[in-house]
């Protein structure tokens, strides 16, 4: 998940050239474009900023998860938050070797990220204030995540599907170990429940603006939905991710932070109040609660990690320097 | 100096979408053989829509006498499996 806004560039069916339609015969026929096939121009740049994002959103979202790591409740919450991420760090992986089969490299997009050229998911610059947002994050951070990739299993892309699909496999268990964070919080003491209330309260918007801004204002679906590197339009994501979750904080006894949220008979869903998109929009220039915070974090493990990387290839260099000696005798 | 050709693993592609697996190897002269060689002896009935050659002493390999503490360390790891944590059926697929 985590691509918000990813800007498409494509041209009209009327502008087409012969070989751009042939290649979007191929996409609504289900067949997938592979790396070292023709594809237009467009197509190839819209997928790197957006697997680009993806890959971002997974190594950032690493942070607000990371904070609580050396102070989870038990030992067993600790290794539980320890795997789940270390998962993200592999997810990022997966994504930049997609994103490096369109002709980009890792390191460059690394630099995008650390200039403020690229961006990530909104969501990892709201901080995480208590064991309870561990719970949180998990049901729903990741639970809207896995809403967006079950579907972009089918993207046309080949790398990036088969990308998702590791993902995807992976991700239940994260979702799983949140609720079940919640659960515990939910009926434990009041003072606990309120945290976990709490919890639900600051993330519950930051967790809707995370399918990107409503239908109407989100110029580049189209084009992303012709060539199938989007699936579903954002309102539809966040309307089935409301539904789901809804019922999941009654079973918690948690009271969703929306005094409007009703169940709507005839559409079959619930009606619900937009997140604030003037919030959303602050957040993605920079100006969210964390994103100093987060990108400083990230500059910072780079910079601090360069020695080494420099060893390890001075390391690699010397013993197939001795290989060679040894070959040469 | 042997002049036997070297060998190549021979990975398939067995349909659109797929990772390539793994199906055997060859030898041959060069890539553009190898793979020539491949399409012959690996893809008669059609079993393929891409090929990738590898020449065989490229591949780094975890060596068996390993396998024990390369891989146990992940089997005491219950707890990466979404089927360790309890989640009650009615609040749905999770």
């Amino acid at each position: 998940m985590y691509a918000q806004l990813v800007k498409s560039e494509g041209t009209s069916r009327e502008e087409m050239s012969p070989e751009e339609i042939a290649f979007q015969e191929r996409i609504d026929r289900n067949e997938k474009i592979e790396p070292k096939e023709w594809m237009p121009e467009g197509y190839r740049k819209t997928l790197i900023r957006q697997i680009g994002q993806h890959a971002h959103s997974e190594i950032v979202g690493q942070l607000p998860e990371g904070n609580w790591i050396t102070r989870a409740p038990t030992l067993e919450r600790k290794q539980i938050l320890l795997a789940k991420v270390q998962d993200e760090a592999g997810h990022g992986l997966y994504l930049y070797c997609a994103a490096e089969t369109l002709g980009v490299s890792r390191d460059e997009l690394l630099e995008r990220l650390h200039s403020g050229d690229m961006k990530y998911s909104s969501i990892f610059n709201y901080p995480t204030l208590t064991w309870a947002d561990m719970g949180a994050v998990g049901w729903l951070v990741d639970g809207a995540a896995i809403m967006n990739q079950v579907p972009l299993q089918r993207t046309s892309y080949g790398p990036y599907s088969r990308a998702m699909i590791r993902i995807c496999k992976e991700e239940s268990f994260h979702q799983r170990q949140g609720y079940a964070i919640m659960m515990k919080m939910a009926n434990g003491t009041p003072a606990q429940k309120k945290m976990a209330q709490d919890a639900l309260n600051r993330l519950w918007y930051p967790s809707l603006m995370m399918f990107g801004p409503s239908d109407k204002d989100s110029v580049h679906s189209a084009q992303s939905m012709a060539w199938k590197i989007k699936m579903n339009t954002n309102d539809e994501l966040r309307q089935k991710f409301v539904d789901q979750t809804v019922p999941q904080a009654e079973y918690l006894g948690l009271t969703v932070p929306d005094p409007d949220l009703k169940w709507n008979e005839e559409k079959g869903g619930y009606d619900f109040t937009e997140p604030d998109w003037d919030e959303f929009y602050q957040v993605l220039k920079g100006n969210g609660p964390c994103n100093k915070e987060r990108l400083g974090a990230r500059v910072k493990a780079w910079e601090d990690g360069a020695w080494y990387r420099e060893a390890m290839t001075a390391h690699a260099k010397k013993k197939a320097a001795r290989r060679s000696a040894v070959a040469a005798e | 100096m042997s002049s036997e050709w070297p060998l190549w693993e021979v990975f398939i592609r067995g349909q659109h979408g797929l990772n390539h697996r793994h199906v055997g190897s060859l030898h041959a002269p060069d890539a553009e053989v190898a793979i020539k060689h491949a399409r012959d002896v690996y893809t008669r009935r059609n079993e393929g829509v891409s090929i990738w050659v590898v020449k065989s002493g490229d591949i780094a390999a975890s060596s068996p006498s390993e396998k024990g503490p390369m891989f146990e360390p992940s089997n005491d790891k219950v707890y990466r499996h979404p089927t360790f944590y309890d989640i009650p059926d009615e609040i749905g697929h999770m």
